[in-house]
């Protein structure tokens, strides 16, 4: 029977996990992921998941060893945050362009220096191009339930690409939520066990990680964007089979309260939840606003994007990056992609949320407002760092 | 003899160590071995990389501190030292970040015999993430991240340095602070690589885990186990599984 649990966010995680039945786990312990291994660990310690655990020495050999894993044919986890993902870096793109189906929980943390251990998406826009499906989770709930559909699309036999679920580091990573938890039998229904079609055996070699020459190199790289591209079929296949099973819904652009709305919002993240309520209270006052929550950040949903948000009049974006010198990341991704669009909202882009700087209820009341104000005035191009001091 | 340690602390700095932490010991010694040597802080360096021991001296050292990436503080240190030669160079992290995550600059410092010295705060777990095992944890030992008890020998550090070239290599514990600061003071006054693999016992995480009771009676835990390599000499390969053995196994040739 399904079971309502009281479960820290990693623990949830930790949770899919064990019910995906993973092969192998490599890792390195690093604020604010920890919890999510340790409790891995402990279920394979306790013989509630038949598994290999892997204590490595750096995060670099942590998904070095995942890779290895995965290339033997093993259904394969790790969780990292902020600066382990940074050093893991190379063997991100490596993964991926071997096109192994890695499944990895990133506690999104921001970037040194100054050394902070506390959440922003600095992290995540380092590795947007690395090749891999990203994914954001809100809460607890739905960083297990996309933790399981993580593994179901990343060995799709059309798809085979690693695949970052990414959480909130400590606004969600920590925070302890109701979880429903279904049972294992259905799970594994929806979940069998895993074959990579090209696992490295020796009656059937494979050669990965090849040396290409000019005339190769740009046609592998193609293959894999076509591989990262195509996959959002089947993204949309796996959480539509989720959605049959287990009755939660998940799709790459979701919205919230934004039907009849001129004046969007877009987050993603568990500061989505907090901007729900300021949509909730504007929408009282008679504004018509709505938030749209982008759930898919590779491959860019472009189609669904722009159905979601053609017709608003204005769409403000929130980055929790700062692209040092050059536009939020979000906010120029979204730009380029309405570009073409011969109707299409103005778009004004804030950061924030920085280094764990949290935003309240009212700063997103406050955000959406400057944003009419920008808007109004015709400064939308104008790069603005919400509730910063300067002095 | 008390010395005054506010001259060589930043002012305003407020200490951040757990209740009975080696660290905050070791901090103390440090600055009594430089107060010793009559050496003006102001010209010294004090590197450190990521984990607690990271914080001995930064931000707390009234002196230049490069608190660096996590197992990178050697190769920012040995930067640092080339161009500036007359920089005193020092090194202070913990066994996690020189040993594991940065265990291979710690081996190509020692084989190159730069002249840094590294004091390595040896707490024999991970102790900022929560005690998980690490590549100096005792086999058999429970951590978050090893629950049946680590499968894998620790390093022996000194072995390792001094295998890779390094002048200068002792292991102390902060409980035998005479002979420890006589090391550091020692350490700093070679010329080439120096190394000690400093026992800093970590009650919060690796003393609660192994339940070894009260800070205090974790600091004894570790105090009784460590034993000079002299006194070590006629022990049993059994009696010495339970000690630690400290002392200088490369003397710099002096």
């Amino acid at each position: 029977m399904e079971r309502r649990v009281a479960f820290e966010s990693s623990f949830a995680i930790a949770e899919a996990v064990k019910m995906a039945d993973i092969d192998v786990c490599a890792a390195y312990p690093i604020t604010p992921q920890t919890h999510i291994v340790e409790r891995v660990a402990q279920l394979v310690a306790n013989g509630e998941l038949d598994a290999n655990y892997i204590p490595v020495e750096s995060e670099h050999s942590a998904l070095s060893a995942c890779l290895g894993s995965s290339a033997a044919g093993g259904r394969t986890f790790t969780a990292t945050a902020g600066q382990g993902l940074e050093l893991m870096h190379e063997v991100v793109y490596v993964a991926s362009g071997m096109r192994l189906p890695i499944v990895m929980s990133v506690c999104n943390r921001a970037l040194s220096v100054p050394l902070s251990i506390w959440g922003d998406h600095s992290d995540v826009m380092s590795v947007r191009d690395t090749g891999w499906i990203q994914i954001f989770a809100e809460n607890a709930q739905q960083a297990f339930d996309l933790t399981l559909c993580a593994f179901h699309i990343a060995e799709d036999p059309a798809v085979l690409l690693p695949t970052m679920i990414h959480i909130d580091g400590f606004h969600l990573s920590h925070v302890i939520e109701p979880v429903l938890l279904p049972e294992q039998e259905k799970v594994t229904r929806f979940l069998p066990k895993y074959h990579h079609p090209f696992a490295l055996d020796v009656n059937n070699p494979a050669a990965m990680g090849d040396f290409a020459l000019p005339d190769l190199y740009t046609e592998a790289k193609v293959a894999h964007d076509m591989a990262l591209r195509n996959s959002i079929k089947v993204i949309l296949q796996v959480w539509q089979k989720f959605g049959e099973e287990f009755g939660r819904e998940y799709s790459p652009v979701e919205t919230y309260g934004a039907e009849d709305a001129d004046i969007l919002l877009l987050t993603m993240g568990s500061f989505s939840e907090v901007a729900m309520e300021a949509i909730d209270r504007l929408k009282r006052a008679g504004e018509k606003v709505g938030l749209v929550r982008l759930r898919l950040w590779r491959p860019f949903p472009f189609e669904q994007f722009r159905q979601t948000v053609g017709r608003a009049k204005l769409l403000i974006v929130l980055d929790r990056a700062l692209s040092v010198g050059g536009p939020g990341p979000v906010c120029s991704e979204v730009q380029a992609a309405l570009y073409h669009l011969k109707e299409r909202p103005q778009v004004i882009g804030f950061i924030g949320g920085l280094g764990g700087r949290d935003i309240s209820v009212e700063g997103f009341q406050n955000m959406i407002h400057r944003g009419m104000d920008k808007a109004s005035q015709g400064k939308p191009g104008e790069i603005e760092v919400f509730d910063v001091r300067e002095k | 003899m008390s010395i005054d340690l506010k001259q060589y602390l930043r002012p305003g700095v407020t200490l951040p160590f757990c209740a009975g932490c080696g660290d905050r010991i070791l901090l103390r010694l440090i600055l009594r071995a430089i107060d010793e040597l009559k050496i003006n802080i102001d010209d010294m360096l004090f590197v450190s990389g990521i984990g607690c021991a990271a914080w001995i001296p930064s931000p707390n050292f009234n002196a230049d501190t490069l608190h660096t990436l996590h197992g990178r503080a050697i190769a920012f240190a040995t930067g640092a030292k080339v161009f500036n030669p007359k920089l005193k160079t020092v090194v202070i992290s913990g066994d996690g970040d020189l040993a594991d995550i940065g265990g291979n600059h710690l081996i190509h410092a020692a084989r190159r015999n730069i002249d840094l010295t590294v004091l390595c705060a040896n707490n024999m777990n991970y102790g900022m993430t929560g005690g998980q095992v690490c590549s100096t944890t005792p086999k058999g030992v429970r951590t978050p991240t090893t629950p049946g008890g680590n499968p894998y020998h620790p390093f022996d550090l000194c072995k390792l340095v001094n295998a890779a070239g390094a002048t200068y290599v002792a292991r102390y514990s902060v409980t035998q602070p005479s002979v420890l600061v006589e090391s550091i003071k020692k350490a700093l006054q070679i010329e080439g690589f120096s190394f000690i693999d400093i026992i800093s016992p970590c009650p919060t995480q690796y003393g609660r885990q192994h339940r070894l009771g009260t800070p205090r009676e974790t600091l004894k835990f570790f105090e009784n186990r460590c034993i000079m390599k002299e006194d070590a000499k006629g022990l049993s390969e059994e009696e010495l599984e339970e000690k630690i053995v400290t002392g200088e196994f490369s003397d710099g040739g002096n």
